[in-house]
């Protein structure tokens, strides 16, 4: 066995004269003791890294010896490089998806025709996290409205809402007292969308040194939603905040996609110079992800889904997003 | 007797269960839970339960005379749905039973019909639907979030969404950064009087208005639809106020990062007027 051992470790090296007949080597992966084979396994790591460590140093050399003519780095690869490309990714000319947009639901939204009204619940007995994470809601979206459902059914209180002018219905659902979903819907007769709800951080506990938000409507920024389904889920998002943002009260709302999680900020910013601008965070943040979307209000079990998540059949691969 | 002797409490009854405080009866004929020498079925010869079966209760009974045939040991009767009418049927039945056993009946019925309500109505109501988590799924989920966050990188992609914004002049002429040209105009307008540079911002103003316009970026570029927000017309109304207002952020433009109130606000430009009708290029410094 020390022969053994020994042998592969002058694996690396040329061997001595030619005419020597080695005896056949070993892979590393052969030997049966544990600790030996473990033993031998790092030792042909850290030459392996060596081996890497030696190239990289030469490529830097050969690059600094070219100068100017030497090539262009190679560009490294990511996820978001790497990713299947989804077929229903939106061209920016895309005349049917225009169409599309200028005839859905959000229509009147856009045309400026209906101001949000925004209408907040739990599910039953919410605990103190969520009820917080409720007000602190109400505060980032203007024109917003807290109220508590005690065991009221859902498909009672839509055309309640419908009657009171609300154009939207954010319902949290709550988990061992956190909250843990979120079903917006858009609510005269609108699509309905579920989202899995996670790392919530109330105002207290992000670092920052700032107030509340103020009473004024924010901008909306929306990023990264490439696909057909991420358009209409980000005009969704859209159409809860009012359509004319104010620039004082230099506020800003972000739904940044990434990944199929749509993270939410609410930040305050401020230009220090035309090439620089700080923000400060303010107000809750949440990541999002979504489960499902439905075509009409909220109904589980007649509801026509337009998408769900179906993890067999989506979660197949490493580089496919749907949003 | 005999049997209680053997099985019931010093010997081994399948039926029972003990805890710390007490002996549990597991059969199914017991009338109260617990294993006593009066409440155990095995034990006593003559014996009356009630159990229920998809929601109709059945009083069963088991008499001496039928020891002998395991078959037809127990004898059913079927209740009736009225609670009272039940009741009398349970006296008349077990008419000259034990007190013991048509008492613990009685109340072992009483139990069952409430139970059996509540079940009724909380089948109306909306029922919570628990649906398990997976639990490495869950895990998956979470490490696919946190490395999503970070290759998001917000901070740089909400700073880089906001200079942009600010290069297309959404926000109109609130900021007034120095770009080159503006530069040497205020060098230029320095020695001039400020009336007229105030009717130079009021100019800016009313041509900035035609291109605020609702903000909503995405990265494939609502391009289209901010074409079509930008030809909307605005009223003169809106033209009046927003030059109050414009003028208003102008002045405070130089303040820190939180916002005052309305009249606090007033209080600060009061003095900084001064300050830009003498050095302008001091209060642009400031900003920056």
């Amino acid at each position: 066995a020390g022969d053994g051992s020994g042998a592969v470790a002058e694996d690396g090296e040329p061997p001595a004269s030619a005419r020597v007949l080695f005896p056949p080597t070993f892979s590393v992966s052969e030997i049966k003791n544990k600790q030996r084979r473990h033993f031998m396994f790092l030792r042909w790591k850290q030459q392996q890294r060596k081996e890497k460590l030696a190239a990289k140093k030469k490529r830097r050399k050969e690059r600094e010896a070219l100068g100017d003519k030497a090539p262009p780095k190679a560009i490294p690869k990511t996820i978001e490089n790497q990713r299947v490309y989804d077929e229903t990714t939106v061209d920016p000319n895309d005349e049917e998806v225009a169409f599309d947009e200028a005839t859905d639901e959000f229509a009147p939204y856009f045309n400026r025709q209906t101001v949000p009204k925004i209408l907040i619940t739990t599910s039953d007995r919410p605990r103190g996290r969520t009820v917080r994470f409720c007000e602190q809601l109400s505060t980032v979206i203007p024109n917003s409205h807290v109220y508590y459902r005690r065991g009221l059914a859902l498909k009672r209180i839509i055309p309640q809402c419908i009657a009171r002018d609300f154009t939207d219905l954010i319902v949290i659902n709550e988990d061992r007292k956190i909250p843990n979903g979120l079903v917006l819907s858009h609510l005269p007769d609108g699509p309905t969308a579920h989202f899995r709800m996670s790392s919530v951080r109330l105002r207290k506990e992000i670092k920052r040194k700032g107030k509340e938000p103020t009473e004024h409507v924010p901008e909306v920024i929306l990023n990264n939603f490439t696909t057909r389904l991420g358009h209409s889920i980000g005009r969704m998002f859209a159409s809860l905040f009012p359509h004319d943002p104010q620039f004082i009260g230099r506020q800003v709302a972000t739904f940044h996609n990434q990944r199929d999680y749509i993270f939410f900020r609410f930040h305050r910013y401020i230009f220090k110079s035309e090439k620089k601008v700080g923000i400060q965070e303010l107000g809750p943040r949440f990541t999002l992800k979504l489960r499902s979307l439905q075509k009409g209000t909220f109904d589980s079990k007649f509801g026509e889904y337009e998408w769900i998540h179906k993890r067999r059949e989506m979660d197949t691969s490493r580089r496919k997003f749907h949003l | 007797q005999v049997v209680w002797d053997t099985l019931g409490n010093r010997q081994f009854c399948s039926y029972k269960i003990t805890t710390k405080t007490q002996n549990f009866c597991r059969n199914e004929y017991n009338l109260t839970g617990l294993c006593n020498r009066s409440s155990c079925p095995l034990a006593n010869s003559q014996y009356a339960t009630i159990r229920e079966e998809k929601g109709r209760c059945y009083l069963y009974m088991k008499t001496i005379e039928r020891a002998a045939f395991p078959r037809r040991l127990w004898e059913r009767v079927l209740l009736n749905k009225n609670y009272e009418k039940a009741l009398e049927e349970i006296d008349e039945n077990l008419i000259y039973w034990p007190r013991f056993i048509r008492h613990k009946c009685k109340q072992r019925f009483t139990k069952i019909t409430q139970y059996l309500i509540r079940i009724r109505k909380l089948t109306l109501k909306r029922q919570r639907k628990l649906v398990p988590l997976r639990r490495k799924i869950e895990r998956r989920e979470k490490r696919r979030e946190e490395k999503a966050l970070v290759a998001a990188q917000l901070d740089n992609a909400i700073e880089k969404e906001l200079l942009e914004r600010l290069k297309q002049d959404t926000y109109g002429d609130i900021y007034n950064f120095p770009i080159h040209a503006f530069d040497k105009a205020l060098q230029q307008q320095d020695a001039e009087s400020e009336s007229e540079s105030d009717a130079e911002k009021e100019e800016d103003d009313d041509e900035d208005m035609d291109k605020r316009e609702f903000v909503e970026a995405d990265d494939s570029d609502l391009s289209d639809f901010e074409d079509m927000d930008k030809l909307e017309t605005s009223s003169e109304e809106e033209q009046e106020v927003e030059e109050e207002v414009e003028k208003k952020a102008s002045r405070s433009k130089s303040k820190g990062k939180t916002p005052l109130k309305g009249p606090a606000r007033r209080k600060r430009p009061y003095i900084e007027i001064e300050y830009e009708k003498e050095t302008e290029p001091a209060t642009k410094t400031k900003a920056a």
